[in-house]
């Protein structure tokens, strides 16, 4: 069976959600889709572990070979993303049940499970798949869910961002698809490893050009790398808190993951990086990012809203990082997408449970929280601090090395840039912490208790490993190091 | 005479797109949709697209002209104006389209057959095929067997879409259990069904005895998809079309009085299993997923098995889809509106009570 | 040149079309409809990259040598579907929408948002 690790990495999410509307009761239902969850990530822990000993795994579907049939292709980048959603997707997933009584009504739970089990199923497909068609329809099978997921938030306006992230999605895929199809016209093939040996012979010709350009935009609209990112904020802050943190935490990874596997490995990076001014482009849209969001994040009222800005800053990093395509500099980048999956699910999930106590996250409800949801409170500091990059936790490791690599490149300005995005950081955090802990508790909110113990449970196990990770760094740093050098190693 | 037939079906399409820009009646509009996805149905017939050209017909002038319909019945039909003059859009349309016709400029000419495309990947499928799979229709060769992965993502993709509207419209039914108001619901249903009766006598006759050979066409379409045009999907829609015929005429409490709503979903959902356990069972028996000469001792005799499943499989998800998303719209116009919001609300503050 | 790409520049002109609907224009219910020309025009890109002069349909029978090719056909049989998955994902939104704020249209609906916040 091991040898079909790979293929049972996604079926089993994506047979599983079908399978989901035959239990009759809403608490069985997430009892089956944990087990799920965490049946896939037990396997992405051992794809990786086989992956990290023996190399590159090729899985042939359908026992056809490639290109004629799909293939799945792990290598350390794809394994490492598939550890990362599984794993914060089962982290999630452990509160959901506690998280959606209060914001979603009961006859919908089973759709929500459903739902969310074809997301992760998706984005696990995009993830592991070396067909460029494939991932094409695995990308539409986690965005459709998407949108019907972000749409079941309790405010109207949930549907509204819904609406808008369904229209910005399907250009994004649709460029995308118009990507592939102009690149199987010149080479007559999908899949992603023969393209990349079929693409050079006709590199120089427009159709190609044209090509890379739209796959680029196109991701780029599924990034929400700034100033494509006007859907995110909204799709993240009306979303039920579950969906907020899953999403937060993987979706824009593997947009990430499409951008540096469609570069590095389909176009390989001397054309990549010829072809568009990528170095130059990236970094200022990077930086732009990191600063325009980060402002726009300390005007916020809502705390959700207010994070989500940051994710679109914290995305600017990884992009920055994969703008000085060096091995370090795509190194911190893969270390941030760790990272910040870990910071932005803790911190969403404790959003979650402020939104269970108080059913409102504006940043004026949380006046005096820091006494009556200690426990809470502490998560969300530790998750801003880490957000912030203080040392012992993880934050501070992939800031370090983003640092590293810019100053390697001889980029001094930008590493000063960065920090300075740092301190803005401690700006937004300071006033969540500043009302949680210097003012008096709202009266409305005087009968306010801690969380219940089904949700901080699940938010101090990614607390502790934003904790752990910032210490003990040998497993991310091993991996983050094997994945990007491989990248290099296959396009020098 | 082929190039001509292709000129004026095209100018055609975008004569008909240009007069959706301008319209501002929403109804003219969808109508105008449909006959693109006719007429674009109609080019790929032309370009020997025919499965392709079957599944537009029946997607692109059917389905998605039916669910606009229903839509623009419950939010209206007419557009307002654009105020503000939409420069910005212009500059990006043009800046996007330029970029694509620069990129037609290195592009192999239309019908070439030296072209990439048909050199490479396409050869095996089109001279092998027929030893590897042993099914006349390559186009379902590749689909159900090379290519099965993707077939599976997009069942799976129709599935989503059921379970998102759903998850979306599904209106709250409470148990009725006094039997007033179960008596009133019949008595209404009645009569409905008698003005309807009167009304539309003539159509609901013919449709009655149209209803078996939709079926049948259905079934014909399903089995017969490996010599072929057509195949799960396009008889998924069939079927599903004549239930929608059903429920138009005859009402749709009445429809919902044939086709129980929990039992269609776990039909969706069986769907999608029966064509997954296609593959479970290659696995156990110690083949790749969706490895079909793992189903039998004859590898071409498990190749037809696998595509039969695997068509059964899309076919049943599609039509149970298509009859939730039709039924959900349906619903949701009949009684949706009232009923949600306060359900909703309710159940909230239930919650928030405990 | 003209009749080698003129496939081509027509279905960029549709493209171009639909999306112009999508971005420029504010009702729900339209957008939805750019989207689907939108859509369309690809498949009429990757159906048109299939044909093959002097092919037939690529159903195998006796005294037929030349097929256009079926991948294309395959890959948008199944991007029909995802569009029509889309279509009727956004069609159920937009319902919920006019429900909740009465309106689809996109200038009345971001008005009532900026008074909630």
């Amino acid at each position: 069976m091991l040898t079909h690790l790979p293929v049972l990495q996604v079926i089993v999410p994506l047979m599983a959600a079908p399978l989901c509307l035959f239990l009759t009761r809403s608490r069985l239902v997430w009892l089956f889709a944990l087990m799920v969850s965490g049946l896939a990530f037990l396997i992405s822990a051992l794809l990786l572990q086989q992956v990290m000993t023996s190399g590159i795994i090729i899985y042939e579907l359908g026992g056809w070979d490639a290109p004629w049939g799909i293939e799945y292709r792990i290598d350390h980048l794809n394994a490492f993303l598939l550890l990362i959603i599984s794993s914060v997707s089962t982290v999630v997933l452990l509160a959901a049940d506690t998280s959606i009584q209060k914001e979603i009504p009961a006859e919908k739970h089973s759709y929500f499970y459903i739902l969310y089990l074809l997301s992760l199923a998706g984005m696990l497909g995009i993830v592991a798949t070396g067909d460029a068609f494939n991932v094409f329809v695995f990308l539409e099978i986690s965005s459709l869910s998407a949108y019907a997921l972000i749409a079941l938030g309790k405010d109207r306006r949930a549907l509204w961002a819904a609406y808008q992230y369904l229209i910005m999605g399907t250009i994004g895929a649709t460029f995308i698809l118009i990507g592939i199809g102009l690149m199987y016209q010149m080479t007559g093939t999908l899949n992603m490893h023969d393209l990349s040996i079929r693409l050079p012979e006709v590199a120089h010709t427009r159709t190609v050009f044209t090509a890379f350009a739209f796959v680029i935009v196109g991701i780029c609209l599924k990034l929400a790398l700034f100033p494509l990112h006007l859907w995110l904020p909204n799709a993240y802050a009306y979303a039920p808190s579950i969906v907020t943190a899953f999403f937060a935490a993987t979706a824009t990874k593997v947009a990430i993951y499409l951008l540096i596997r469609f570069t590095f490995s389909v176009f390989g990076l001397s054309f990549s990086f010829t072809a568009l001014p990528l170095h130059i482009l990236f970094l200022v849209l990077g930086l732009s990012g990191i600063f325009a969001a980060s402002i726009a994040a300390i005007y916020q009222k809502n705390v959700k809203h207010l994070f989500a800005y940051s994710s679109i800053a914290q995305i600017g990093y990884m992009i920055v990082g994969f703008s000085v395509s060096t091995t370090t500099g795509l190194m911190a980048t893969l270390l941030h997408l760790f990272n910040h999956a870990l910071m932005k699910s803790a911190l969403f999930l404790a959003l979650g449970a402020v939104m269970y106590r108080i059913g409102s996250v504006q940043l004026s409800q949380f006046q005096g929280l820091g006494r009556q949801m200690p426990i809470t409170m502490a998560a969300i500091v530790i998750g801003g601090l880490s957000l912030i990059g203080v040392p012992l936790t993880v934050g501070f490791v992939s800031k370090w090395y983003l640092i590293l690599a810019v100053i390697e490149s001889g980029w001094w300005p930008v590493a000063l840039l960065i920090l300075l995005g740092s301190l803005l950081a401690v700006v937004y955090v300071w006033r969540i912490v500043e009302m949680a802990y210097f003012r008096p508790p709202l009266t409305s909110n005087e009968n306010i208790k801690e969380a219940p113990f089904s949700l901080l449970v699940p938010i101090w196990i990614l607390v502790m490993a934003n904790i752990y990770f910032g210490i003990d760094t040998r497993l991310s740093i091993e991996v983050a190091q094997a994945a990007s050098q491989s990248l290099f190693g296959v396009n020098p | 005479m082929e190039s001509l037939i292709d000129i004026v079906l095209l100018a055609f399409l975008v004569g008909i797109a240009f007069a959706i820009v301008w319209m501002k009646d929403l109804l003219a509009v969808i109508m105008l949709l449909g006959i693109y996805g006719l007429l674009s149905a109609s080019f790929f017939v032309a370009m020997d697209a025919v499965d392709v050209a079957f599944t537009e017909a029946s997607v692109g002038a059917g389905i998605s002209t039916l669910l606009m319909l229903v839509t623009i019945a419950m939010t209206g039909r007419s557009e307002h104006p654009v105020r503000h003059k939409p420069f910005l859009a212009l500059a990006v349309v043009i800046i996007t389209g330029s970029l694509l016709i620069y990129g037609t400029l290195d592009m192999p000419y239309f019908g070439s057959a030296q072209a990439p495309v048909h050199q490479h990947v396409a050869p095996r499928y089109i001279n092998d095929s027929i030893e590897e799979v042993g099914v006349p229709n390559i186009v379902t060769s590749v689909l159900a067997s090379y290519r099965a992965f993707d077939t599976f993502g997009e069942v799976v993709v129709i599935f989503t879409a059921g379970m998102g509207v759903l998850a979306l419209l599904s209106v709250v039914r409470r148990p009725k259990n006094t039997t007033g108001d179960k008596a009133r619901d019949i008595a209404k249903i009645d009569l409905i069904n008698d003005s309807m009766h009167e009304q539309h006598l003539v159509l609901r006759i013919v449709t009655k005895m149209l209803i078996p050979f939709i079926f049948l066409y259905a079934f014909y379409v399903q089995f017969h998809g490996d010599y072929g045009p057509g195949g799960g999907f396009q008889a998924g829609v069939i079927f599903a079309s004549a239930i929608f015929l059903y429920a138009m005429l005859f009402g749709m409490s009445t429809a919902r009085r044939v086709i129980n709503q929990s039992f269609i979903q776990l039909l969706a959902a069986i769907g999608v299993l029966l064509y997954g356990s296609v593959g479970v069972v290659s696995l156990l028996n110690g083949k790749n997923f969706f490895d079909y000469s793992a189903l039998s001792v004859d590898p071409i005799a498990g190749q037809h098995l696998g595509i039969l499943l695997i068509e059964l499989g899309v076919g049943c998800t599609v039509a149970s889809v298509m009859v939730i998303i039709f039924f959900s719209f349906a619903d949701r116009k009949d009684n949706g509106q009232n009923l949600e919001s306060n359900g909703i609300e309710n159940n909230l503050k239930e919650n928030n009570k405990k | 040149m003209l009749m080698g790409l003129y496939n081509y520049w027509i279905v960029v002109v549709l493209m171009m079309v639909g999306f112009y609907i999508v971005i420029a224009h504010g009702n729900l219910i339209k957008k939805i409809v750019g989207l689907s020309i939108f859509q369309t025009s690809v498949f009429i890109f990757y159906i048109s990259m299939a044909k093959v002069d002097g092919g037939t349909a690529p159903i195998l029978a006796d005294g037929i040598t030349q097929y256009s090719n079926p991948l294309p056909h395959v890959l948008i049989l199944t991007a029909i579907v995802v569009g029509i998955a889309t279509t009727a994902l956004g069609l159920a939104l937009a319902v919920r929408i006019k429900e909740t704020y009465g309106s689809i249209e996109e200038e009345e609906i971001q008005k009532k948002d900026n008074l909630d916040c």
